[in-house]
């Protein structure tokens, strides 16, 4: 594509690209997660429909006497049209005749009954099945959500914030619909199918026959509906989460939407995304608009089969006309229910792609797995060890091509080098955001692989380049380092390292709340709250990814006071552009090209003449400023 | 259900202060919400009356079935003319699919209706929020934005597709049947009408309490979304503390939450449907009780009573379909407020329409100064500085001094709160935005970048930018890399460009202002994650295009205070003292303490 593309040109051309996934703003990824293949539907199929049947497991009890419940309401409910039709035919005969009310009373008793037991039953189904269904929703949000925690970073990478938000709401939501409406109606609808069924039967064979031979027509007829639906919801669910996605990405980024008046263009994706949305769905719509009217259409022409052959019949006396007007009455009543399912299919469908959708997040494993018989830690010392280590995040890419390191407990070490070089990805690994494609990784000679993963994060803590704040107050936030602080822990901990100043101006201290993403709080004091909560965590390995970058010098200087009796006993790996940091590390690692090239005390290091020394020496002339004084 | 979390107690405290006062719950409008979404039906004016024409038509032709039936029984069936039967029987077969089309007819045209009306509320929706200034979006969660935007949409896509028409045909049918009621004998009828007295009472009160519930179920589901939203987004701050299973604590109690107030719902609107269900069948009994003693008094045919019962029989379905019909239209009504209580919000920030013919960037700040919006004390106040076009000026201040605020003063993503801030003599706000925002560049402390091709991540704000110019402002940020990534210019970068290092995605970042050729260009602590070596080139190749723009460098560091030609000290929310930076190390101490080098580097430079 060429980069001279002009604006109405580009929104052309993802106007034509409609229908296919890849969009050219999106870029390439190594994967493409939207895109699936047809064949795989069949698997994806028995894949939902197993984590169905393992969210219905807990309540098959229930669900039988749900079932049990709504016959009985549905046997009082259709018992009253008929209780209507004894009590005129045989009660008021009676009465006409003077004999008394008796069997009218009787009757309209039992017609009160019968609206009693419909009253008690509907009452405790609707209550039974909505709890079953609310019960389920949560299990699935919880289960979803807890998978999305344990999935490992190189998933998320790809996957997006959107596209777990759209997983957790919109498809939930579709679910959620099912479950509302749809078990009472397919119930009910498949009863009435059945009861009405049999009384054909019963009522005339020959007719009967008749007004059922059109059901393998319907058959065939709600299979294709089932298969053409199926695709269509799948789209559906791809086309909301695109709409998702790129709804929570723009949010998210409104600073930068804004000043680069991204606007237009972003409408312009957002409509072509929506409208994708919208042809999708509309489609499903439109094959319900055949589908509803296409059972309704066997249905009638059933009736008027019914009626010429039902007519025959009963001109030549093959039928009573009583058999023929009931006759009549039940066929529509058959067909009528059909109606109801389909619009339940509807629901399902979509309810049934969005299963899809969830349970191939749920059959995700974690590529950095926990392991089967983990390792308890009790009083984790802090040795960390790379053994032969290779790394890469795209395959034939390496980041690190191979890495040996040891680092003693209780150590300060300072890693330095270019940006890209690989610190960041050296600091994962050890927090085993990833596991290394060769070699290993040890804690205090064990394994990071075999270690448990509550002794691990109890003796790792990463403080990461971009700082995190959760909506919540900066106690809250601090105290996620620790869950469970005393507020003194808390305060104590932003005392260390010199935030409780900016913390105790704030307007209400510890308890402001710092807003979506801490949007609330100035850069520095962001990252003073991270480090505040790392601190609280006292892990026996604290490694900070430039932790200090956006702070002042004077915040800074107090900072690094602080760490020199913070990391006297722990070990600590810290990464730091600005070489102040470096000075209170007992070693320094100069990092180029994801291997390590230089390694030993900063005192030694400025010595010789290497990496080190150049990047000093460059350092000592950004923070003075002796270079551009004139002459 | 209680959260098994171990830590329960503080996922309690934190749920707590976690549930920020989310925006003030307006009083509810209800219909009036929904009512005002109709011009979005607009284009669709005359399919929508059309749609009527076959919805009524295959009402009747339902009605009208049965008569055939009828016909064909009280005709050729009972004559035993076998001849007749076959027209009549043709007929049925005609009605039959007449209605079906009819059907067909009413599904197809409603259907791209609502969906036009759900996807143009959606982009307008979109467009509105694009509009609104950061105050908004710094209060407003998105997942609440969210959930307005898909699930409440749809909400209302369901009840106007369906619900609203079937909510018609259903009173229709409703007030004919009473209507035949009536005028068969009208002592019965009398009584139907009074068994409606009930439901209609029931369904005042259970409209008021459900619409109560069904906003707080939407509410607490954006919260939710909100709760997953930031999960996702923090991941890597959860991974680094393990913390997983407290997140899930939280999400847990929302959930719960959630499960709690639905089920609150379904034991309304249960007590509710089945009361809409049995109403109808007491009346039954007692219609027949009653008819039966008029029969015996002779008041009343047995004809009439069988033919009224049967009719009555009609009503029952019509009536309970009533409670699906009014919740669905509870939600969407609920749905509607909630999001044109977003649509109703105004834009602060707008264009004004003055043009500078030939931009030259002259900065000004005149006595500016701003307040957040809810803030008792003002974060600058008094700001006097004035960047020619062409000049640098370095804003240095203590962390959380208000330079950030200061920057973002000028591309008005906030605006002042007294005096002015003008460019070229013009006040901004009179500025077309765009104009404005062309004029200015920033790039953020924080990169800001999105799940997109580098190439659309750097073409941001110009996206008819020329291949060379991208190569020269890759040039200049030192982000060569950016052609070394798998697909080059094309490859995907990460959310929020997390599969890039740090200094990568500040390097991006700075690319895509200088890329933007502004007039103004902003640069907010933008070489913070860069290692020493690349920033000084990066310094070396900004010099040059500093030198073309008018320039604002907030810097924590002498080397990049150096980019500038004047330095201003931010203290106390004010600029304290402009001058050259040597002019400021000797004269004031608190510029030196915030720039002067480290103590030690002091001394190794000696
Ligand atoms: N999630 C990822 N997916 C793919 N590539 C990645 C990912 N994260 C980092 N990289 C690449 O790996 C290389 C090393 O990145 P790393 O973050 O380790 O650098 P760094 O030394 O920390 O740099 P900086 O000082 O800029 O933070 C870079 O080229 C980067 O583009
Ligand atoms: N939405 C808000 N409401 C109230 N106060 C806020 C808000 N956002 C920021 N602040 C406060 O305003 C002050 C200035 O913040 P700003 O981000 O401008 O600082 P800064 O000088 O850029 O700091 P840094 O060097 O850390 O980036 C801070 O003390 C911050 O706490
Ligand atoms: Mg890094
Ligand atoms: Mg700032």
């Amino acid at each position: 594509m060429s980069g001279t593309t002009p604006p109405a040109e580009t929104s052309a051309k993802i106007q034509a690209e409609t229908g296919n996934g890849s969009r050219e703003w999106r870029g390439v990824a190594a994967e493409n997660q939207d895109e699936l293949s047809e064949q795989v539907s069949f698997l994806l199929r028995s894949r939902s429909r197993r984590l169905l049947g393992e969210l219905l497991r807990p309540y098959r009890r229930k669900i039988v006497l749900l079932v049990a419940i709504i016959v009985t309401c549905n046997v009082a409910s259709l018992a009253i049209p008929y209780l209507v039709k004894v009590g005129i035919d045989a009660g008021i005969p009676p009465m006409v005749a003077g004999a008394g009310p008796g069997t009218l009373v009787t009757v309209v008793s039992a017609i009160l009954a019968a609206a009693v037991i419909q009253l008690v039953t509907r009452q405790i189904f609707l209550r039974m099945a909505g709890r079953i269904g609310q019960s389920i929703l949560l299990e699935l949000r919880r289960r979803v959500f807890r998978h999305f925690q344990r999935l490992s970073l190189s998933f998320h990478d790809d996957y997006t914030s959107g596209r777990v938000v759209s997983r957790l709401t919109s498809d939930i939501d579709a679910i959620s619909e099912m479950l509302q409406s749809g078990f009472d109606d397919l119930v009910t609808a498949v009863l009435t199918l059945v009861g009405t069924a049999v009384l054909l039967l019963v009522l005339d064979v020959h007719l009967g026959v008749v007004a059922l031979l059109p059901l393998p027509v319907l058959a065939l007829f709600t299979n294709w509906f089932r298969r053409q639906s199926s695709i269509i919801y799948r789209r559906t669910r791809e086309a909301v989460a695109l709409v998702i996605v790129h709804f929570v990405e723009s949010m998210a980024g409104m600073r930068a939407v804004q000043a680069f008046r991204r606007e237009p263009r972003n409408q312009t994706i957002f409509a072509q995304l929506n409208a994708d949305y919208r042809a999708a769905n509309l489609r499903g719509s439109q094959l319900i608009a055949v589908f509803s009217p296409g059972v309704k259409l066997i249905g009638n022409v059933t009736v008027a089969a019914v009626l010429f052959y039902g007519g025959m019949l009963a001109i030549q006396g093959g039928v009573t006309v009583g058999v023929l007007a009931a006759f009549l009455l039940y066929v529509r009543q058959f067909y009528e229910p059909m109606q109801e399912i389909s619009q339940f299919y509807n629901t399902f469908q979509s309810a049934g792609a969005a299963l899809e959708k969830l349970s191939g997040v749920l059959q995700e494993r974690p590529s950095v797995a926990e392991p089967g018989a983990p390792v308890i830690l009790e009083r984790p010392r802090g040795r960390v060890e790379f053994q032969h280590v290779e790394f890469s995040y795209l395959d034939g890419t390496p980041v690190l091509p191979r890495l040996d390191l040891v680092v003693p407990a209780g150590q300060t070490v300072a890693l330095v080098g270019t940006t890209g070089a690989g610190k960041t990805t050296l600091a994962k690994l050890v927090a085993r955001f990833y596991d290394p494609v060769a070699g290993r990784v040890l804690l205090d000679g064990i394994d990071l692989r075999d270690l448990g993963e509550e002794s691990r994060h109890a003796a790792i803590v990463l403080v990461t380049q971009e700082n995190f704040l959760f909506s919540g107050s900066v106690a809250d936030n601090i105290r996620f380092g620790r869950p469970g602080a005393s507020m003194t822990d808390v305060m104590a901990a932003a005392r260390s390292i010199g935030a409780d100043a900016f913390v105790s101006a704030l307007p209400e201290g510890y308890d402001t709340q710092v807003g979506k993403q801490g949007g609330r709080l100035s850069a520095g004091q962001r990252q003073l709250v991270a480090f505040a909560r790392a601190f609280l965590a006292d892990p026996a390995v604290l490694i900070l990814d430039e932790a200090t970058s956006s702070l002042d010098v004077a915040g800074e200087r107090l900072v690094q006071r602080a760490m020199q009796t913070i990391l006297a006993d722990r070990t600590a790996l810290i990464i730091a552009h600005r070489l102040s940091t470096v000075e209170i590390a007992d070693r320094v690692l100069v990092m180029d090209g994801g291997r390590i090239v230089e390694d030993g005390p900063p005192g030694e290091l400025v010595g010789r003449a290497g990496r080190y020394a150049g990047l000093h020496r460059a350092w000592l002339d950004s923070i003075s400023d002796h270079r551009d004084l004139p002459g | 259900m209680p959260p098994d979390t171990s830590d329960t107690e503080i996922s309690d405290t934190e749920t707590e202060s976690r549930t920020r006062p989310s925006p003030p719950l307006p009083r509810l409008r209800g219909a009036r919400s929904l009512w005002r979404l109709r011009s979005y039906l607009r284009p669709y004016a005359t399919r929508l009356v059309l749609v009527w024409v076959p919805a009524f038509a295959a009402v009747g032709i339902g009605i009208t079935i049965p008569l055939i039936g009828r016909e064909i029984i009280d005709g050729p069936v009972a004559r035993g003319d076998s001849e007749a039967l076959l027209p009549l029987a043709l007929l049925a077969l005609g009605l039959g699919m007449a209605e079906a089309l009819l059907v067909f007819l009413r599904r197809w045209l409603l259907a791209d209706a609502v969906l036009g009306l759900e996807t143009s509320i959606r982009d307008d929706f979109y467009s509105h929020l694009q509009r609104l200034p950061m105050g908004f979006h710094a209060s407003w969660q998105s997942g609440q934005l969210l959930s307005r935007a898909t699930t409440d949409l749809s909400a209302i896509r369901r009840f106007l597709g369906f619900g609203l028409l079937f909510l018609v045909l259903v009173t229709v049918q409703i007030v004919t049947v009473t209507g035949l009621l009536l005028r068969m004998y009208w002592p019965l009828g009398l009584l139907v009408v009074v068994s409606a007295v009930p439901i209609v009472l029931t369904s005042l009160h259970f409209e008021r309490r459900y619409i109560l519930i069904s906003r707080r179920v939407q509410d607490e589901q954006g919260d939710l979304a909100t709760v997953v939203e930031e999960s996702a987004a923090g991941i890597r701050t959860i991974k680094a503390f393990g913390r997983g299973r407290h997140v899930s604590g939280i999400f847990e109690e929302g959930a719960v939450k959630i499960y709690g107030t639905s089920m609150e719902k379904v034991r309304l609107s249960a007590r509710f449907f089945t009361f809409l269900e049995v109403i109808p069948n007491i009346t039954l009994a007692l219609v027949l009780l009653l008819g039966a003693l008029a029969v015996g008094s002779g008041t009343l045919t047995l004809g009439t009573l069988v033919a009224f019962a049967t009719l009555m029989l009609q009503l029952v379905w019509p009536i309970s379909a009533l409670g699906f019909i009014l919740t669905a239209g509870q939600e969407a009504m609920t749905a509607a407020d909630r999001v044109m209580e977003v649509l109703d919000t105004e834009p602060e920030i707008v264009g004004g329409t003055r043009v500078i013919e030939r931009p030259r960037g002259h900065l000004r700040f005149e006595g500016a100064g701003f307040r957040f919006p809810g803030a008792t004390e003002p974060v600058l106040h008094d700001i006097w500085l004035e960047v020619r076009p062409g000049e640098t000026v370095a804003v240095v201040g203590a962390t959380g001094s208000g330079k950030t605020t200061l920057t973002s003063l000028v591309p008005r993503l906030y605006d002042v709160s007294t005096g002015r801030i003008t460019i070229d003599g013009v006040d901004v706000r009179d500025l077309p935005l765009p104009e404005l925002r062309s004029l200015v560049a920033t790039a953020f402390e924080e990169p800001t970048l999105f799940s997109m091709s580098v190439r659309e991540n750097l073409t941001l704000g110009r996206y008819d930018a020329t291949e060379e110019e991208i190569a020269t402002a890759l040039r200049i940020a030192q982000a060569g890399f950016a052609y070394e990534l798998p697909w080059g210019l094309e490859t995907r970068i990460g959310e929020q460009g997390m599969s890039l290092s740090g200094g990568q995605r500040q390097r991006l970042a700075l690319a895509r202002a200088v890329l933007s050729r502004p007039r103004i260009l902003v640069l907010d602590d933008t070489l913070s994650a860069l290692d020493v070596e690349t920033e000084a080139l990066v310094e070396q190749a900004l010099r040059h295009v500093l030198r073309e723009a008018t320039g604002i460098v907030v810097a924590h560091r002498a080397s990049t205070v150096l980019l500038a030609d004047r330095v201003a000290l931010l203290l106390d929310g004010t600029i304290a003292h402009v001058g050259r930076h040597h002019e400021l190390m000797a004269s004031v101490p608190e510029y030196r303490a915030l720039l002067s080098a480290d103590p030690d580097a002091e001394e190794a430079r000696l």
